[in-house]
């Protein structure tokens, strides 16, 4: 087997086939899991991270990590509840404030990363810490319950039959991927990622471009913080505790290069579907939830170590193998 | 590299002003604190503080080779709490106590070594190895011992009830003792110089004929060594094991090899500074119980202080010209 003489299929068809591989299975296993009932309430349940994982697939195109998501959705979640409760904000004010507090958080970390130059990893791990203890030291872990009952329409009520938080994520899916696929800003994202210095002389405003996304990151958390508030009817300081690895591994294992460049919305909602459907499929086989975090972790794992592996196929035909890091010169990948 | 042929008498200085800036600032939380609430000094405080985050300490200097080689790991706090629940186990289950605290050091050393081969080999961001393996280790330590309290730990088995002349802590000396043989390998030897060769320019390393695959093997080989150093302490410090992971235990220790000046971009720090660091951290939390601040704040205190502390690194590092 020298040879390799067929091109590997795009990440996103071996994904949806995965995918389909894996309801049937489910299916099978469980006469449970294929019910209109169930399948809604998965995507009811993955509402939270997809909407997180949208703008997170932007900030990885361009290279970049943003850590801080789950924490930024703790503090827009104590935001809300802390505002209305005992600040005595009205509960639509307090929603907007909450919003506007995350969008804020993802700006203070854009702000940092393009104008100090300060890496993403480290700027996004100290706000990781800095909005959790907000969020902790703000809320002295009380807890905020009794929304009045019309808060509760976006997490609990259904429109047209179907949850009312999934057609916000449909919106959102359908936003980002007209975005990414067919806009200028989607094709600078990719520009950025691809080789930051390049995308610079080429004359594209890389900084206000970051700025952009990584405002979204925050903002996108604080959409989530509100409708898993609505959902739960309650606030507590621990919310959306270690969603960032859900997230980065729905995005990485939708096909999103790690290393920046390339990636699809479609490819991050697939990945979103497949880590609901282990979630949700080993749980009903009896599997406890803290076992499903392990297969979440060696999925992550694996799928980088599949998608390096093709990768290295493809461009070992090309050139030599060299330990520095991809050229920066030359696209050495296809375009979607 | 521009401004490299000034750079070492400078770093040299600035290293120096770090770790006494760090030790100034113990000093003074020390006196202000002590000030208010002369209890806080009291020397079993101390004692409390120290003995209570030896272990801390000791993951940092992993931590801060890590950083300094330009990777990062952020399943140590998942490791500790995994080889802490080994540890622990096998001491109850009547293995010979030396077995119960060797036994994570080798394990913990393995895993690591496993994880930077696959950032080594095979190419793997060390963000994405770890933030993987974190998951990994969690879930399976919490689904495979149900969190179960592991107590009825041997006499013999807890460290801190031997002290050195009576007064240091057998952990308190262990963690002085590993972070001087830490910073003497770290700058005295090509093994460790190898570590800033490689954080601060991979590609000058490799024409200089430092592997980068070794290295990193090497790097994460060592921090997974002192890693199962801190499970030990940490375990031997509690009368009751709890199989679960210290909840933020990573961000406490990525937190004190960052603030002890272990440079964000790779390539500079030392860990007598992520000592000093772990230190100040563990006074500051148990001070704010001695002014009556609420605990919940502590964590908002950490993420202010890496803040602060990169920031500090960032516009250094602009006015000596280092970076654009």
């Amino acid at each position: 087997m020298t040879a390799w003489p067929l091109k590997l299929p795009a990440h996103e068809a071996v994904l949806a086939a995965i995918l389909v591989l894996a309801l049937a299975l489910l299916a099978v296993l469980s006469d449970r899991f294929f019910t209109l009932d169930n399948l809604l309430n998965q995507g009811l349940l993955m509402t939270e991270v997809g909407l997180i994982a949208m703008p997170m697939t932007f900030v990885i195109i361009t290279g970049g990590i943003d850590l801080s998501v789950g924490s930024a959705l703790g503090m827009c979640a104590i935001l809300l509840g802390y505002s209305w409760h005992n600040w005595g904000f009205p509960l639509p004010l307090a929603i907007g404030f909450a919003l506007a507090a995350g969008a804020a958080g993802g700006f203070v970390n854009g702000w940092v990363i393009t104008r100090l130059g300060v890496p993403p990893l480290i700027m996004t791990i100290a706000t990781l810490a800095l909005y959790r203890g907000l969020a902790e030291g703000i809320s002295q872990a009380h807890s905020v319950r009794n929304y009045p009952p019309w808060f509760a329409a976006l997490g609990q009520g259904t429109l047209f039959g179907v949850p009312a938080q999934l057609w916000v994520l449909v919106v959102a899916i359908v936003l980002f991927g007209v975005v990414l696929a067919r806009t200028t800003f989607g094709r600078a994202l990719r520009a950025i990622g691809h080789s930051e210095t390049a995308a610079r002389f080429s004359g594209l405003p890389v900084d206000r471009i970051k700025l952009a996304v990584y405002t979204a990151s925050g903002f996108m958390a604080g959409l989530a913080a509100w409708i898993f508030v609505s959902r739960v009817g309650t606030t507590r300081s621990d919310m959306g505790m270690g969603v960032e690895l859900d997230v980065i591994a729905a995005v990485v294992l939708g096909g999103t290069s790690i290393f920046g460049g390339t990636g699809t919305i479609v490819g991050t909602v697939l990945g979103l579907a497949l880590i609901q459907l282990l979630k949700d499929g080993l749980s009903l086989t009896g599997v406890k939830g803290d076992a499903t975090i392990v297969v979440i972790g060696t999925v992550l794992i694996l799928s980088i170590l599949v998608s390096n592996f093709a990768e290295r196929r493809r461009e070992s035909g090309r050139m030599p193998p060299a330990p520095a890091p991809r050229p920066t010169t030359e696209k050495g990948r296809n375009e979607p | 590299m521009n401004g490299a042929g000034r750079r070492p008498a400078r770093a040299r200085r600035f290293a120096i002003s770090q770790e006494w800036l760090l030790a100034l600032a113990i000093v003074a939380l020390l006196v202000v604190v002590g000030l208010v609430n002369p209890r806080f000094v009291a020397t079993r405080n101390l004692q409390t503080i120290l003995l209570g985050n030896a272990y801390v300490a000791v993951a940092a200097i992993g931590m801060s080779m890590v950083i300094v080689s330009g990777n990062i790991d952020i399943s140590v706090g998942s490791l500790i709490g995994v080889l802490a629940t080994v540890s622990g186990t096998l001491a109850v289950a009547g293995w010979p106590v030396v077995l119960a605290w060797l036994v994570p050091v080798v394990l913990g050393a393995a895993v690591m070594a496993a994880q930077g081969a696959l950032v080594a080999f095979l190419g793997i961001p060390s963000i994405v190895v770890t933030l993987g393996m974190l998951s990994i280790l969690k879930g399976g330590l919490i689904s495979a011992t149900g969190g179960v309290w592991i107590s009825n730990l041997p006499d013999g088995y807890h460290l801190a009830q031997w002290s050195l002349f009576g007064v240091v802590p057998v952990p308190v000396a262990v963690m002085v003792v590993l972070t001087a043989a830490a910073a003497w390998w770290m700058r005295n030897t090509g093994a460790g110089r190898s570590l800033y060769a490689l954080g601060g320019n991979a590609e000058a390393a490799r024409l200089c004929g430092i592997g980068r695959a070794r290295t990193v093997m090497m790097v994460f080989a060592i921090h997974g060594t002192f890693a199962g150093l801190a499970a030990v302490l940490f375990a031997t410090q509690l009368s009751v094991i709890q199989s679960t992971v210290p909840p933020n235990l990573e961000l406490t220790v990525i937190t004190a090899a960052v603030v002890g000046g272990v440079s964000i971009l790779g390539g500079t720090g030392t860990v007598v500074g992520s000592t000093l660091a772990a230190v100040l951290i563990a006074a500051i939390g148990s001070s704010l119980i001695f002014i009556s601040i609420s605990p919940f704040w502590l964590r908002a205190v950490q993420g202010a202080l890496i803040l602060a502390t990169v920031l500090a690194d960032m516009w250094r590092r602009r006015r000596r010209g280092l970076i654009r």
